[in-house]
């Protein structure tokens, strides 16, 4: 971790300022409604002056059982709920659910289908990180960068739109396939997209990411070691920050990712500023990767052939896991052989994510760990599902 | 018109006009603060209240007027209704010496430079007040943040006021003014640099970066982005402002636009010639209003800008960059315009003649 | 060491030996009288010892220990142990470097029976580990791996948030993502809201 040496030591790691008896420290909501807050989550902070003693998250503001609406309902009718649970990236986890389903039902997807379903799950993944990179700024006080974000996002959107008619919470994948074809004014926009974003990026870079301002105030700052992320399973870049190339499309290769070159970005430093740089170098790789598909992706069906209309899956349970934007998103499903799952767990990496707050927190300054929090990328629906 | 000319009903006219002046500025500022912020983020800003958003600030007036004025169970209630009040008066009492042309002036007084700081210093208490009477531990923390980050920024800014000082040798505003004469390298900026009238190397050849340090010292004592600790509203919601509505939370707003204005007047005066024209000519009546005018907005452009191109620094390190970078440097610039400016005497002391 | 699946079938062999399967499941009758039966008649080959009928989910896998394949079920190694031992399970994984995926629990009402389902994924070798244990319904209690693995913590409180599972050792079993008074637990089969 690089040392800092204008860092102002917590009461009690100095011997010259020792921390405050249990007496004196108070208890600050950051309350589920509050502008720092990425959603409704509430965090209780037991703080010593501004250094936090404790601060402990409190989930279940938006808490709205996807796992007991999976019992409810046929596999198909559940694929809404999927892109719900975040809707940032919501094509990574229909990408998920669909995944598990042709697992287990051993159901082949075209080649055409698993090309246009990396390209839109990787145009959804830059379309997160904008959103993160902007809501990021706007909690360290710079207002502007968000807007420029958003105008980004909104090609993307624009584009998605066209293909499936939503803006962010798509249900474009189907069991077998896609729900209708890519067709040439997507792909044609999607390259001009890539275009577009290439010098976006490195303008941002440029006034953005080497501004002396945000270097200091992420680097050196919300040390989180590889050992600490492998204890409470945080993934996606907050391990990829700590030095751990851990990338799900790597490990548990899926769909044609094993056919396309990119690479894994990591930065040993376990700061926040490791976790800044791990997902701009993650945009940049992922217009690498849609640039690959847009070339190779081929003619042909965009669905399976022989996908029965009332699903009914075999016996026994199924992983499948996906990078989303924010981590490993793995969904477990228990069949008993009726048309609506026993069980869908979904295992979502803004849980695990957070979990490591409270001990990765303690003796923090108060706009430090907030700029933590901010690094590490949180959406509370996928917390709280 | 003998009746206009009594010093009672002048100074009336002038503390009108002052009001007037100052209200115009914090109703018009927001908007120009509104339309900057969105033209530097690529939208157009309020645009919908009359032609371009020009009558978006009465609009926003009369809903802060509308609205009820809560004064939650449990504060202070002298001092939570005091602190506004107490935030507005110094701004209005420190333009009361602005020379806003060479005749301009609603009280010219001797001393003028020692009273603007004074009253600058009042602005503190008041937030604090404001913070600790609101009974919120986010207006608390904020009110400390803000003693602390003024305390700060005091320190640096008057030691630059010094050097300046030793350089004009006299408090009287008008007076520093009228040194500035005759064209912008007579302005105390770059006259520090060379003595053009003198036609030796001036009293302080660091003078653009003590103009530096004082407009960041400006910038901090009015808690503007990057120094906006106090009211860092990704973290403290509003800060030492969140338990006040309507017009109360109008009024601190109104402040500290007021603060802005006073401070950039204050940079224009002492570094900027004021009301002096660029070109030596046409410095005498409207026209140098209208200088003074141009170069006071300019400068305040430069600190809209600066709000909404920059993120927020960490409170540590607003705090080291005052007492331990501007500190040293704004002594160090003390000191060499001391020495500068004995140095003839020096020199002849040493090789005689 | 990089962990493997035989380095690890031996691990768990000494953890689990062979004879000391899951708990026998309680008494379903229906499930054990049609499972000689009918399927006898239509079964052409000798089925591998992984036989679910496609009726009601039965026994648990024969072999406590079964390597799978991760393209048809999306892990490695499926680990079933009793309950007590599943501490012990996560130590053994905690060495190895593994890091803990997901806790779930699910309601196997027809066979009076909750099922827990720790899933383990490698940060830097790609192998999954599943350990799944069983409990009597009526008593659903089991020792806590937060001590082990932080992380488990959160999914702990959720798991007995929704299904009443006392994990035994746990610092905080307060309801997490319910309402802090909640007194019910809406994963459960037989949950009327």
């Amino acid at each position: 971790m690089i040392a800092e040496k204008n860092f102002v030591p917590a009461p009690g790691a100095d011997p010259s300022r020792p921390a405050s008896a249990p007496g004196e420290t108070f208890v600050l909501n950051l309350g589920p409604q509050h502008p720092a807050a990425h959603g409704v989550l509430r965090v209780l902070m037991t703080m010593d002056g501004e250094w936090i003693q404790r601060a402990e998250p409190i989930i279940g503001y938006i808490h709205r059982m996807h796992e007991k609406m999976g019992e409810n309902r046929t596999w198909a009718k559940f694929l809404p709920n999927t892109s719900r649970i975040d809707y940032l990236s919501a094509m990574h986890y229909t990408h998920a659910f669909v995944g598990a389903v042709e697992r287990a039902m051993k159901i082949e997807v075209p080649l055409r289908a698993e090309y246009a379903r990396v390209i839109t799950s990787e145009l959804n993944r830059i379309s997160s990180h904008m959103v993160w990179w902007g809501a990021l700024l706007l909690d360290l006080g710079g207002f502007t960068p968000i807007l420029y974000a958003f105008d980004d996002r909104e090609k993307i959107l624009d584009l998605l739109e066209g293909l499936c008619g939503a803006r962010l919470t798509y249900c474009y994948y189907r069991f077998g396939g896609l729900y209708n074809d890519v067709d040439d004014a997507f792909l044609q926009g999607t390259r001009d997209f890539v275009k577009h974003m290439q010098p976006r990026l490195k303008m941002y870079r440029d006034l953005v990411t080497d501004n002396i301002i945000l270097r200091q105030r992420l680097t050196g700052i919300g040390a989180i070691s590889a050992e600490m992320c492998r204890k409470y399973g945080a993934t996606g870049p907050v391990i990829r920050g700590s030095g751990v190339a851990y990338d799900v499309r790597r490990a548990e290769p899926y769909s044609v990712y094993p056919k396309l070159e990119f690479k894994v970005p990591t930065y040993p430093e376990c700061d926040s500023m490791a976790r800044y740089l791990v997902r701009m170098d993650e945009m940049e790789e992922s217009l690498k990767i849609i640039g690959q598909a847009l070339d190779q992706i081929p003619a042909g069906p965009f669905m399976a052939a022989k996908v029965p209309r009332v699903l009914k899956l075999p016996p026994g349970d199924t992983c499948y896991a996906v990078e989303a934007a924010r981590g490993r998103f793995m969904i477990r499903i228990v069949s008993d052989g009726k048309e609506m799952p026993y069980r869908v767990k979904l295992r979502t990496p803004s849980f695990s994510n957070l979990s490591l707050y409270e001990e990765a927190s303690q003796g923090m300054i108060l706009p430090d760990a907030l700029a933590m929090m901010g690094s590490l990328d949180l959406v509370i629906p996928d917390i709280d599902r | 018109m003998t009746f206009l000319t009594l010093e009672p009903i002048r100074i009336l006219l002038y503390l009108v006009g002052i009001c007037a002046f100052v209200g115009g500025n914090a109703a018009y500022l927001v908007l120009a603060e509104r339309k900057g912020a969105g033209r530097i983020q690529r939208r157009p800003g309020p645009n919908e209240a009359g032609y371009a958003g020009l009558l978006q600030p009465l609009a926003d007036g009369l809903k802060l007027l509308a609205k009820q004025i809560i004064v939650p169970p449990g504060t202070d209630g002298l001092l939570f209704r005091l602190a506004p009040l107490m935030v507005m008066a110094p701004p209005l009492m420190c333009l009361a010496t602005i020379p806003f042309a060479e005749n301009l002036v609603a009280r010219n007084l001797n001393i003028g430079l020692l009273f603007v700081f004074s009253f600058g210093s009042i602005n503190v208490m008041a937030l604090m007040l404001g913070g600790w009477a609101s009974r919120n531990k986010y207006a608390i923390i904020s009110a400390a943040r803000v003693v602390s980050q003024s305390v700060a920024y005091e320190i640096p800014m008057l030691l630059v006021v010094i050097t300046v000082l030793m350089m004009t040798g006299t408090m009287d505003l008008n007076e520093i003014i009228k040194q500035q004469a005759h064209g912008f390298w007579n302005w105390n900026i770059l006259r520090g640099i060379w003595d053009f009238s003198a036609g030796h190397i001036g009293a302080n050849p660091l003078m653009p970066v003590t103009f530096l340090i004082f407009f960041t010292c400006m910038l901090a004592e009015t808690n503007r982005a990057p120094f906006d600790m106090a009211e860092a509203e990704s973290e403290l919601v509003a800060g030492a402002f969140t338990e006040y509505g309507g017009m109360g939370f109008g009024v601190f707003f109104m402040a500290e636009y007021a603060n802005i204005v006073v401070g950039c007047c204050l940079a224009t005066v002492l570094f900027l010639g004021g009301w002096q024209s660029p070109i030596g000519v046409l410095s005498g009546g409207l026209w140098g209003l209208g200088w003074f005018l141009a170069k006071t907005y300019a400068l305040i452009m430069t600190v809209i800008w600066i709000r909404w191109t920059f993120p927020r620094t960490q409170f540590y390190r607003l705090l080291n960059l005052s007492w331990k970078i501007l500190i040293p440097l704004s002594l160090v610039t003390l000191l060499l315009t001391g020495v500068m400016m004995k140095l003839p005497l020096l020199w002849r002391t040493i090789f005689g003649a | 060491m990089k962990p493997t699946l035989e380095t690890l079938t031996a691990q768990f062999g000494r953890l689990v030996p062979e004879s000391v399967s899951a708990p026998t499941p309680a008494p379903a009758p229906v499930a054990a009288a049609s499972v000689p039966a009918a399927p006898a008649a239509t079964l052409a080959a000798p089925v591998p010892a992984a036989p679910v009928t496609p009726a009601v989910p039965a026994a648990p896998p024969p072999s406590p220990i079964q390597v799978t394949s991760h393209a048809a079920k999306g892990y490695d190694l499926d680990i079933t142990v009793p309950p007590q031992e599943v501490a012990a399970a996560a130590l053994i994984l905690d060495h190895d470097g593994f890091a803990l995926d997901t806790v779930t629990g699910v309601d196997w009402l027809a066979q009076n029976q909750m099922e827990v389902v720790y899933d383990y994924f490698h940060p830097t070798v790609p192998l999954r580990v599943v350990v799944r244990t069983r409990l009597p319904r009526a008593t659903p209690e089991l020792p806590t791996i937060s001590n082990v693995f932080p992380g488990a913590n959160w999914h702990e409180r959720e798991t007995h948030d929704f299904y009443g599972i006392r994990f035994t050792g746990h610092p905080n079993l307060k309801p997490f993502l319910l309402p802090e008074d909640a007194n019910f637990h809406p994963l459960r089969k037989d949950y009327q809201p």
